[in-house]
């Protein structure tokens, strides 16, 4: 197990450094650059040349990307070339409204999908399994974007519950009115989340209850309450686990379509205007610390995996 | 030569077809009995129609704007309402159709054909090529996948080519793991050794004996693969960056809706709906497609 976590690392570490190669790498083919976007048509070449030269986008790419990297290494990320803003005090701000909404997204997709799974599993073929296996096919297939429109269209348009967006405070400052803003994005994300939930943790719960310990645990007199929520549950949860991991890494990494709609401040929305600027120090930094987080997520997802279940080994 | 490539082929010729066949049209007749699949099969057929006769059955062009008749209700003219420039929403989700369509097909060609060549001589080769290959598509997979698409169309450029390329780079790592893993555990089979004991080359038994051997999963993969790509088309159209106007295409349609949802809902609420139910459509083929491949996994 520690061989197998160092191997895990270690290739993580190459992994990341490929990241920070491609990451660097595609910036140098973007066609226009951040000065192209500042200065407009209109421009003097020596305005141009010395704020290239201020910016450092006159030197090699080879120096620049030994310089940023050796930036990244003592937790640099370099400044925005547009706010000259440090690019790590951007991500520090950025990062926890991305994480707060995918937690929250993540908290609704298991609170909805793993209590209707146990339910639909234990009574299969039931009306309530049907329904529910075929609201989920069509859970499955609504696109974030389009349930978060539909939302603000109930919520904010017709029945002026929920503001379409705004100012986003701290929950730690004010937790209600941060939910206010926050409720709306973590459904549209969170709902559909709930399907892939549901079937996995159906599916598994299928497995378990036919197998011969949950014979065991009813010869042995258990109610069925006790010998689902107890026996069962406990070992039909553990791919729950695993896709819980990769929807928590979709999540962060898809989040910036429902940031956008919603005018959230997070990280996807600040990749995606770091691309309309094409402001590549931004940009690069926001890849590397998205890939460290799927990279990390991955990891612990298999450590998580192997102590849940002892059956797995890893070489 | 001759005779051991006769010795070769013999039994290949008079065992596998009868048998293959049988196989496959188990795999058919179960498919047909998969009702969920069977929704999803009319579903994507009548979206390949419309792609197709979208010049004949659409009612206006798409494109052609009227400024009188701007954000009209759905209404015996138009069936679904007008957009901002009074251009017919149904005609233009009926033309929105070929792009995602196009994008789905393309795209999802791109990562299957290179992902599967690219799984194919790793897992077959191991060694030296296989960590390569690998290690380029962990870094590839290290990347939230709408993400770098996003990254792949700032360096190309928006537009429905380069759109169709950076999702299909994107989703090669998927077909290139799922073609590997398969490789692995049929390279040590027994009609591996066979076929090299009668002389073909690494070629041959890549393309000839290993690869129908893999398919199934892949092509399973390649169904779901479309319900990504369509998602993914429509996402980044939505940001701006990917189909560009006038063409219609459901994503920026959507985006537009957004924009005049308190006036006008219908604009944004019939192409999500159509990207929905193309989305739905590809799923459900796709699952059942996998359970009629692979009876092992019904009810799972």
């Amino acid at each position: 197990m520690r061989q197998y976590l160092a191997r895990r690392l270690l290739l993580s570490i190459f992994v990341i450094f490929g990241v920070t190669l491609v990451a660097f790498g595609s910036m140098q083919f973007i066609p226009s650059d951040v000065v192209d976007i500042m200065l407009g048509q209109f421009r003097d070449p020596a305005a141009e040349a010395a704020l290239r030269h201020n910016l450092g986008l006159d030197q090699p790419p080879l120096q620049r990307y030994l310089r940023w990297l050796g930036g990244v290494l003592r937790g640099d990320l370099g400044n925005s070339l547009r706010t000259t803003e440090p690019v790590m005090d951007a991500i520090r701000q950025r990062l926890p409204v991305t994480v707060e909404l995918a937690l929250l997204a993540t908290v609704i997709g298991l609170g909805i999908g793993v209590p209707a799974g146990i339910v639909a599993a234990v009574r299969q073929y039931s009306l309530a399994d049907k329904l529910s296996t075929a609201v989920s096919m069509v859970g499955l297939s609504m696109p974030d974007f389009w349930l978060a429109t539909l939302l603000i269209l109930a919520f904010s348009v017709t029945w002026m519950l929920l503001p379409p967006g705004g100012l986003l405070v701290s929950p730690l400052e004010d937790l209600g009115e941060n939910l206010k803003r926050m409720i709306m994005p973590a459904l549209s994300m969170g709902l559909p989340a709930s399907a892939v939930y549901f079937r996995m943790t159906r599916s598994s719960m299928l497995e378990v209850i036919r197998s011969e310990y949950m014979l065991t645990a009813y010869s042995k007199g258990l109610s069925e309450r006790r010998a689902i929520l107890v026996h069962a549950l406990k070992n039909a949860l553990i791919p729950v686990i695993t896709v819980t991991g990769m929807e928590v890494t979709w999540m962060l990494g898809g989040s910036f379509i429902v940031e956008c709609i919603f005018s959230l401040p997070g990280l996807g929305r600040a990749t995606v205007e770091a691309i309309y600027e094409r402001d590549y120090v931004v940009l690069q930094g926001c890849l590397l610390v998205y890939s460290l987080i799927v990279v990390g997520v991955s990891i612990g997802i298999d450590m998580l995996y192997a102590w849940l279940d002892p059956r797995i080994r890893y070489e | 030569m001759s005779s051991s490539n006769s010795l070769s082929l013999a039994p290949e010729a008079a065992a596998l077809p009868g048998r293959h066949r049988s196989l496959a049209g188990d795999a058919f007749r179960r498919l047909r009995r998969h009702r969920p699949a069977m929704l999803g099969l009319s579903i994507v057929v009548l979206l390949v129609f419309a792609a197709l006769a979208a010049p004949w059955v659409s009612p206006y062009d798409p494109v052609q704007m009227s400024g009188g008749e701007a954000f009209e209700g759905p209404s015996g003219r138009h069936p679904l309402g007008t957009d901002e420039y009074g251009r017919d929403l149904l005609s233009r989700i009926i033309y929105g159709s070929r792009t995602s369509l196009s994008v789905g097909i393309i795209s999802v060609s791109i990562s299957l054909v290179i992902g599967t060549v690219l799984g194919l001589v790793s897992g077959y080769f191991l060694g030296a090529t296989d960590m390569v290959v690998s290690r380029i598509m962990d870094i590839l997979f290290a990347f939230p996948p709408l993400l770098l698409a996003l990254v792949v169309i700032a360096v190309l450029g928006p537009g429905i080519d380069r759109t169709m390329v950076a999702i299909g780079i994107v989703y090669i790592p998927l077909f290139s793991r799922l073609c590997r893993g398969s490789v692995l555990t049929e390279r040590g089979k027994v009609y591996v050794d066979a076929a090299r004991m009668v002389g073909s080359g690494n070629g041959r038994i890549m393309r000839r004996h290993i690869l129908p051997n893999v398919l199934a999963p892949i092509i399973v993969q390649a169904s779901l693969c479309m319900s990504y790509a369509v998602l993914a088309e429509a996402a980044l159209s939505f940001l701006g960056l990917g189909t560009q106007p006038p063409m219609p295409s459901w994503g920026s349609m959507l985006n537009k809706g957004v924009a005049v949802m308190y006036h006008s809902p219908w604009v944004s609420i019939w192409p999500g709906l159509a990207i929905m139910i193309v989305v739905f459509a590809f799923n459900v083929f796709g699952d059942g497609l996998r359970d009629a491949l692979d009876p092992r996994l019904i009810g799972t």
